[in-house]
């Protein structure tokens, strides 16, 4: 019986996992085709397109690694968060110490970062460099029971190696977007030179290039982001299950969205670089129907946060099982 | 947790590892020998209450079945300020075998009702002859226990609890992360 009362979501599941799919087949198409362009071009001076393809995965590879590597550090520093030991920051050590004994996960650092707004972060290639960030407009907002919520939301970010997978699928579109601008200049400045162009009639290489860089820097960058959303419902999902308070979850997320719209304009232009990890975005979609900046957005709509929230409690609640 | 679980976002929610509770009256008599704590006969059961009407039933059942023992002081509920529940159970100094007993009937109602996870920790408390407090914690989602020391003022005895992990390592199965060793200060019936 303990099964039904915490099931996973199957539908989550499977749209995460098409999700996932979908950005291995949009890579697989993206490698394919620069393959079949420069194989085409290649008798006719196509070698230095080949050499920049090679060129703009080395450098995405190093810059998605580097991220990868040091995300703890770049997010820490970009939310001007400072590590707070337990004497420091007695309560917060606590509430992250029982959700640890709870879930058997071992203890993430936890940081303090001195923003107004209310948010909260968490970051780290593994479960033991990760940290855990809150900022103090959250502290101030929330009560504990809020606070657990939210950083039980965090630590099962944690626990799914959020920062790895997404480091992962985002490879992709660093390379394809590398890929464009390379391209674009080459065009720019190597195309009026008039290079050794045999074909008049072909397009130019590196056009072909630009657009197929263009096409899946497009396609992987909306299934980023859709796949973003299905990670935060399932953060919430753990979260709620992990401290048996899926409303209190919920009423956090309605005091920290509700405060966006009031916080200062240069601390949102701080938070920017950070949303994808942020427990809520600091942009905000429109609520309601499906737009363009819900499809956007890291983060998915609060309603449908909520909805899924109330979900868990109603089966939690459910007398018997 | 697997890959694949963490590919997919689907964490678990840890089982209660249950049965290791009963290797605590060993441990209390070679914690007596070897260092002079003798238990108070206070023992306490730490859980977060899920929200909703079908973990309050379990909840009261508990405390209905615990009272209803004969000659036992009722058991003591008392929420902490981390919205912890705590049900503290008091038997005679001597009959640690009865205050598991009903420790471990907590975890079986609980787990039963389909709220097993949400077991936190389980304390047996100790004292010496100048009276101060020891309490062996139990670490239901690592099935381990692990000596707590409080001192005032929120500082806690490291050298006495190593002093007891070294007393009890073969007794119980001692968290080996000094990591995972979390005060719990302030605990009821400690």
């Amino acid at each position: 019986m303990a099964r039904t009362r915490y099931a996973s979501d199957p539908g989550l599941i499977a749209r995460m996992g098409a999700t996932m799919f979908l950005l291995g087949l949009v890579f697989t198409g993206f490698v394919l085709a620069l393959f079949f362009v420069f194989d085409y071009y290649g008798s006719r001076g196509g070698g230095s397109g080949a050499g920049l393809a090679v060129f703009a995965v080395l450098i995405g590879a190093a810059v998605a690694f580097g991220g990868y590597y040091w995300s703890d550090k770049i997010a820490l520093n970009t939310a001007r968060a400072r590590l707070v030991t337990p004497e420091q920051a007695p309560d917060l050590h606590a509430i992250i110490d029982r959700i640890c004994a709870l879930a058997n996960m071992p203890k993430p650092r936890v940081a303090i970062s001195p923003v107004a707004m209310p948010n909260a972060f968490a970051t780290g290639r593994s479960s033991k460099v990760a940290v855990v960030c809150v900022t103090e407009g959250l502290l101030q907002k929330l009560d504990e029971k809020e606070l657990e919520g939210v950083l039980a939301h965090e630590m099962s970010h944690v626990a799914h190696k959020d920062v790895a997978v997404m480091t992962v699928a985002s490879f992709l579109g660093i390379v394809a977007a590398l890929l464009v601008r390379f391209a674009f200049y080459s065009e720019l400045f190597g195309g009026g030179r008039g290079r050794n162009n045999n074909d008049q009639n072909a397009l130019p290489v590196m056009l072909v290039v630009l657009l197929v860089g263009v096409v899946v820097y497009a396609v992987s960058f909306l299934l980023i982001r859709l796949l973003s959303r299905y990670r935060e419902l399932s953060a919430d999902r753990s979260g709620a299950l992990l401290t048996g308070q899926p409303s209190a979850l919920a009423s956090a997320l309605t005091k920290v969205t509700g405060d966006m719209a009031r916080i200062p304009t240069r601390d949102l232009r701080q938070a920017e670089p950070l949303n994808a990890f942020y427990f809520a975005p600091a942009f905000s979609a429109k609520r309601g129907q499906m737009t363009l900046s819900n499809l956007f957005s890291t983060h998915p709509s609060l309603e449908k946060r909520l909805a899924q929230l109330d979900k868990i409690s109603k089966q939690l609640g459910r007398a018997g099982s | 947790m697997g890959f694949l679980d963490a590919l997919l976002g689907r964490t678990k929610p840890v089982p209660p590892n249950l049965d290791a509770l009963f290797a605590l009256p060993s441990a209390a008599i070679t914690l007596q020998a070897a260092l002079d704590f003798n238990p108070t006969g206070a023992g306490s059961v730490c859980f977060r209450a899920a929200e909703g009407r079908a973990f309050s039933d379990i909840e009261k059942d508990v405390r209905d079945l615990l009272n209803m023992g004969e000659n036992k002081t009722p058991v003591e509920a008392s929420e902490d300020k981390y919205g912890f529940t705590w049900l503290v159970c008091r038997h005679a100094a001597d009959d640690v075998e009865g205050l598991v007993t009903d420790l471990h009937a907590v975890n079986s109602s609980l787990e039963a009702g389909g709220f097993g996870p949400l077991l936190l920790c389980t304390i047996l408390s100790f004292r010496n002859a100048p009276g101060r407090p020891l309490g062996l914690v139990y670490l239901y989602k690592r099935g381990t226990f692990y000596p707590f020391a409080p001192q005032p003022g929120e500082r806690r005895d490291n050298a006495l609890e190593l002093q007891v992990r070294g007393a009890l390592a073969d007794d119980l199965k001692i968290e080996p992360d000094l990591g995972r060793w979390f005060p719990v200060w302030g605990a009821p019936g400690l």
